[in-house]
């Protein structure tokens, strides 16, 4: 499927979704609640077939988190990006598409350990490079490392 | 203090136990803490546990220039680290529309494989000691010490070179450079057969490694295990053949695939992308164009606003770059892909079932290398 052609088909599954453009990916800004229903319908169609998460990436935006999928399609060999931006930086969370793409289960632990953000139904939602008891989540912009190797 | 074993989420059954394998083990070729859950001697489940030497690396791009950010990706998979040079240079390049000379994309081309090789080399030998067979060890060594030497003489560093740039490479190459590159391949051509004389055909490490920790195509899509791990199971997951970059557009190559997705298979993939990456080499070698070495760039190197994404193939998997920049000279957030990382996610599910010392030899196939998880 070409560009055009998957844009008109995801704003045809979730009309709220939004366009952005990029000139490498087709890329749609998706609401948290719609996300997971979406990603069983991206995974099951046969026309859609996206079944390979590459990339699981969380991004701090200031007022709020985003975190970004990078999809191909194995068979179809097209590719795809959606963000899901939570409500807020305090509660922030996501649904999980782990029972979906099981490569999402790490990825979203480096993300929660990171960014804080939390993803709901997840089967062990834990701190995964730091340990338990480490304090904040460094990459938020708002971290302050009292031994900042960088700025030294 | 934290606590030596974090409880497992699962219900301890009877006659069920915990053990560690790692942080220091020698099989887990670094840093890499696996709590294994036994019943006997059969794994029954296991859990990674990282950041041994997670080093923030990912932060630390949100306050270098890109020129700067090519050297801490040589410290993630230190093994591939040409490759991760290209992976940024490729995504600075294809952002600001850079085109490179032809000599450069040959040059690069040349030396991703010569990685590749140097990589599976170290791979194959540690894989030969994890199976018990020390000789391999220093077979291995003693081939990736000519690929090194190449790589001292041509600009001066064996292991974590940052030779290139964004728009092309630090300095011209060597003159010798196209000789030994040459007289490297006849040798190893003749090396490899050795290589299949005392690893593949021995009977000891056959019988280990098929039909043990297998994994299906359909798991390791959903795992999104790449590289030599995925085409062992049939994932056609080649970067090099779907998104070719560089010179790789221009030579003949096979990606290689086996189907039966157990231990040997991976084993075998290995081999095969070593011959492979050879025949890449001596396509390119005789016939890399004049030219400069590096195109025109501004000297503060800044993104505009927007989001990039570049893949390319390491030695291990996909190696992805995602940045989201801002406009600045550093970018607002930049994430790697790493390889290594969600080829760790699959090993709970291929040595379940099976018994501790399988599980040396699938984590000898799946080759992981812990920066690069750890990043």
């Amino acid at each position: 499927m070409d560009k055009a052609a998957l844009k008109e088909r995801i704003l045809g599954l979730v009309p709220e979704a939004e366009f952005q453009e990029n000139k490498q990916f087709p890329m749609f800004v998706i609401p948290p609640d719609k996300m997971h229903a979406l990603a069983v319908r991206l995974k099951e169609d046969t026309d859609l077939s996206f079944d390979y998460l590459f990339c699981l990436s969380g991004v701090d935006m200031l007022k709020y988190f985003e975190v970004v999928y990078h999809m191909e399609s194995t068979t179809l060999q097209h590719q795809l990006v959606l963000k899901v931006r939570t409500a807020d930086r305090e509660n922030a969370a996501v649904d999980t598409v782990c029972d979906i793409w099981r490569t999402a289960e790490l990825h979203e632990r480096e993300v929660y350990d990171l960014l804080g953000v939390k993803f709901n139904s997840h089967p062990d939602l834990r701190r995964f490079f730091l340990e338990e008891n480490w304090k904040g989540h460094p990459l938020r912009k708002d971290y302050v490392d009292e031994v900042n190797i960088v700025e030294l | 203090m934290k606590e030596v074993i974090n409880p497992p989420a699962v219900n301890i059954e009877e006659g069920e136990y915990h053990i560690n394998m790692g942080p220091q083990h020698p099989s887990t070729h670094g840093v890499l803490r696996l709590v294994l859950s036994l019943q006997g001697e059969t794994v029954k489940s296991l859990q990674p546990h990282c950041g041994y030497i997670h080093r923030g690396i990912e932060k630390m791009c949100e306050k270098d220039t890109y020129p700067q950010i090519i050297h801490l990706t040589d410290r993630m998979d230190y093994l591939s680290a040409h490759i991760n040079n290209h992976a940024v240079c490729l995504l600075v390049e294809n952002a600001l529309e850079v085109d490179v000379p032809e000599r450069v994309k040959y040059i690069r081309t040349i030396l991703d494989e010569l990685t590749r090789i140097a990589s599976h080399q170290l791979w194959w030998c540690s894989f030969g000691m994890d199976m018990g067979g020390q000789t391999c060890y220093f077979y291995g060594l003693r081939d990736r010490e000519k690929i090194l030497d190449i790589f001292e003489e041509s600009f001066g560093s064996r292991l974590l070179h940052s030779y290139y740039t964004p728009g092309g490479l630090m300095m011209d190459i060597h003159p010798n450079f196209q000789k030994r590159t040459k007289d490297f391949i006849k040798y190893f051509r003749k090396k490899i057969k050795d290589y299949d004389y005392i690893l593949t055909g021995n009977i000891i490490m056959q019988e280990r490694t098929k039909g043990i920790g297998y994994i299906s195509k359909e798991d390791v899509i959903s795992y999104g295990v790449t590289g030599p791990t995925g085409r062992g199971s049939g994932f056609s997951c080649d970067v090099r053949k779907h998104h070719p970059y560089a010179a790789y557009d221009k030579v003949d190559f096979r990606e290689a695939l086996e189907t039966a997705g157990d231990t040997f298979a991976r084993y075998m993939v290995r081999m095969h992308e070593m011959r492979e990456s050879l025949k890449i080499i001596e396509q390119l070698i005789d016939n890399i164009p004049a030219g400069d070495f590096s195109a025109k760039m501004k000297a503060v190197i800044k993104l505009p606003a927007g989001e990039y994404y570049q893949r390319v193939e390491a030695a291990r998997g996909e190696y992805g770059v995602y940045v989201v920049s801002d406009g600045n000279k550093s970018p607002y957030r930049m994430k790697f892909r790493s390889p290594n990382f969600s080829n760790l996610s699959a090993l709970d599910h291929m040595s379940r079932g099976y018994k501790i010392a399988d599980l040396i030899a699938i984590g000898g196939s799946l080759d992981y290398v812990i920066p690069d998880i750890d990043r």
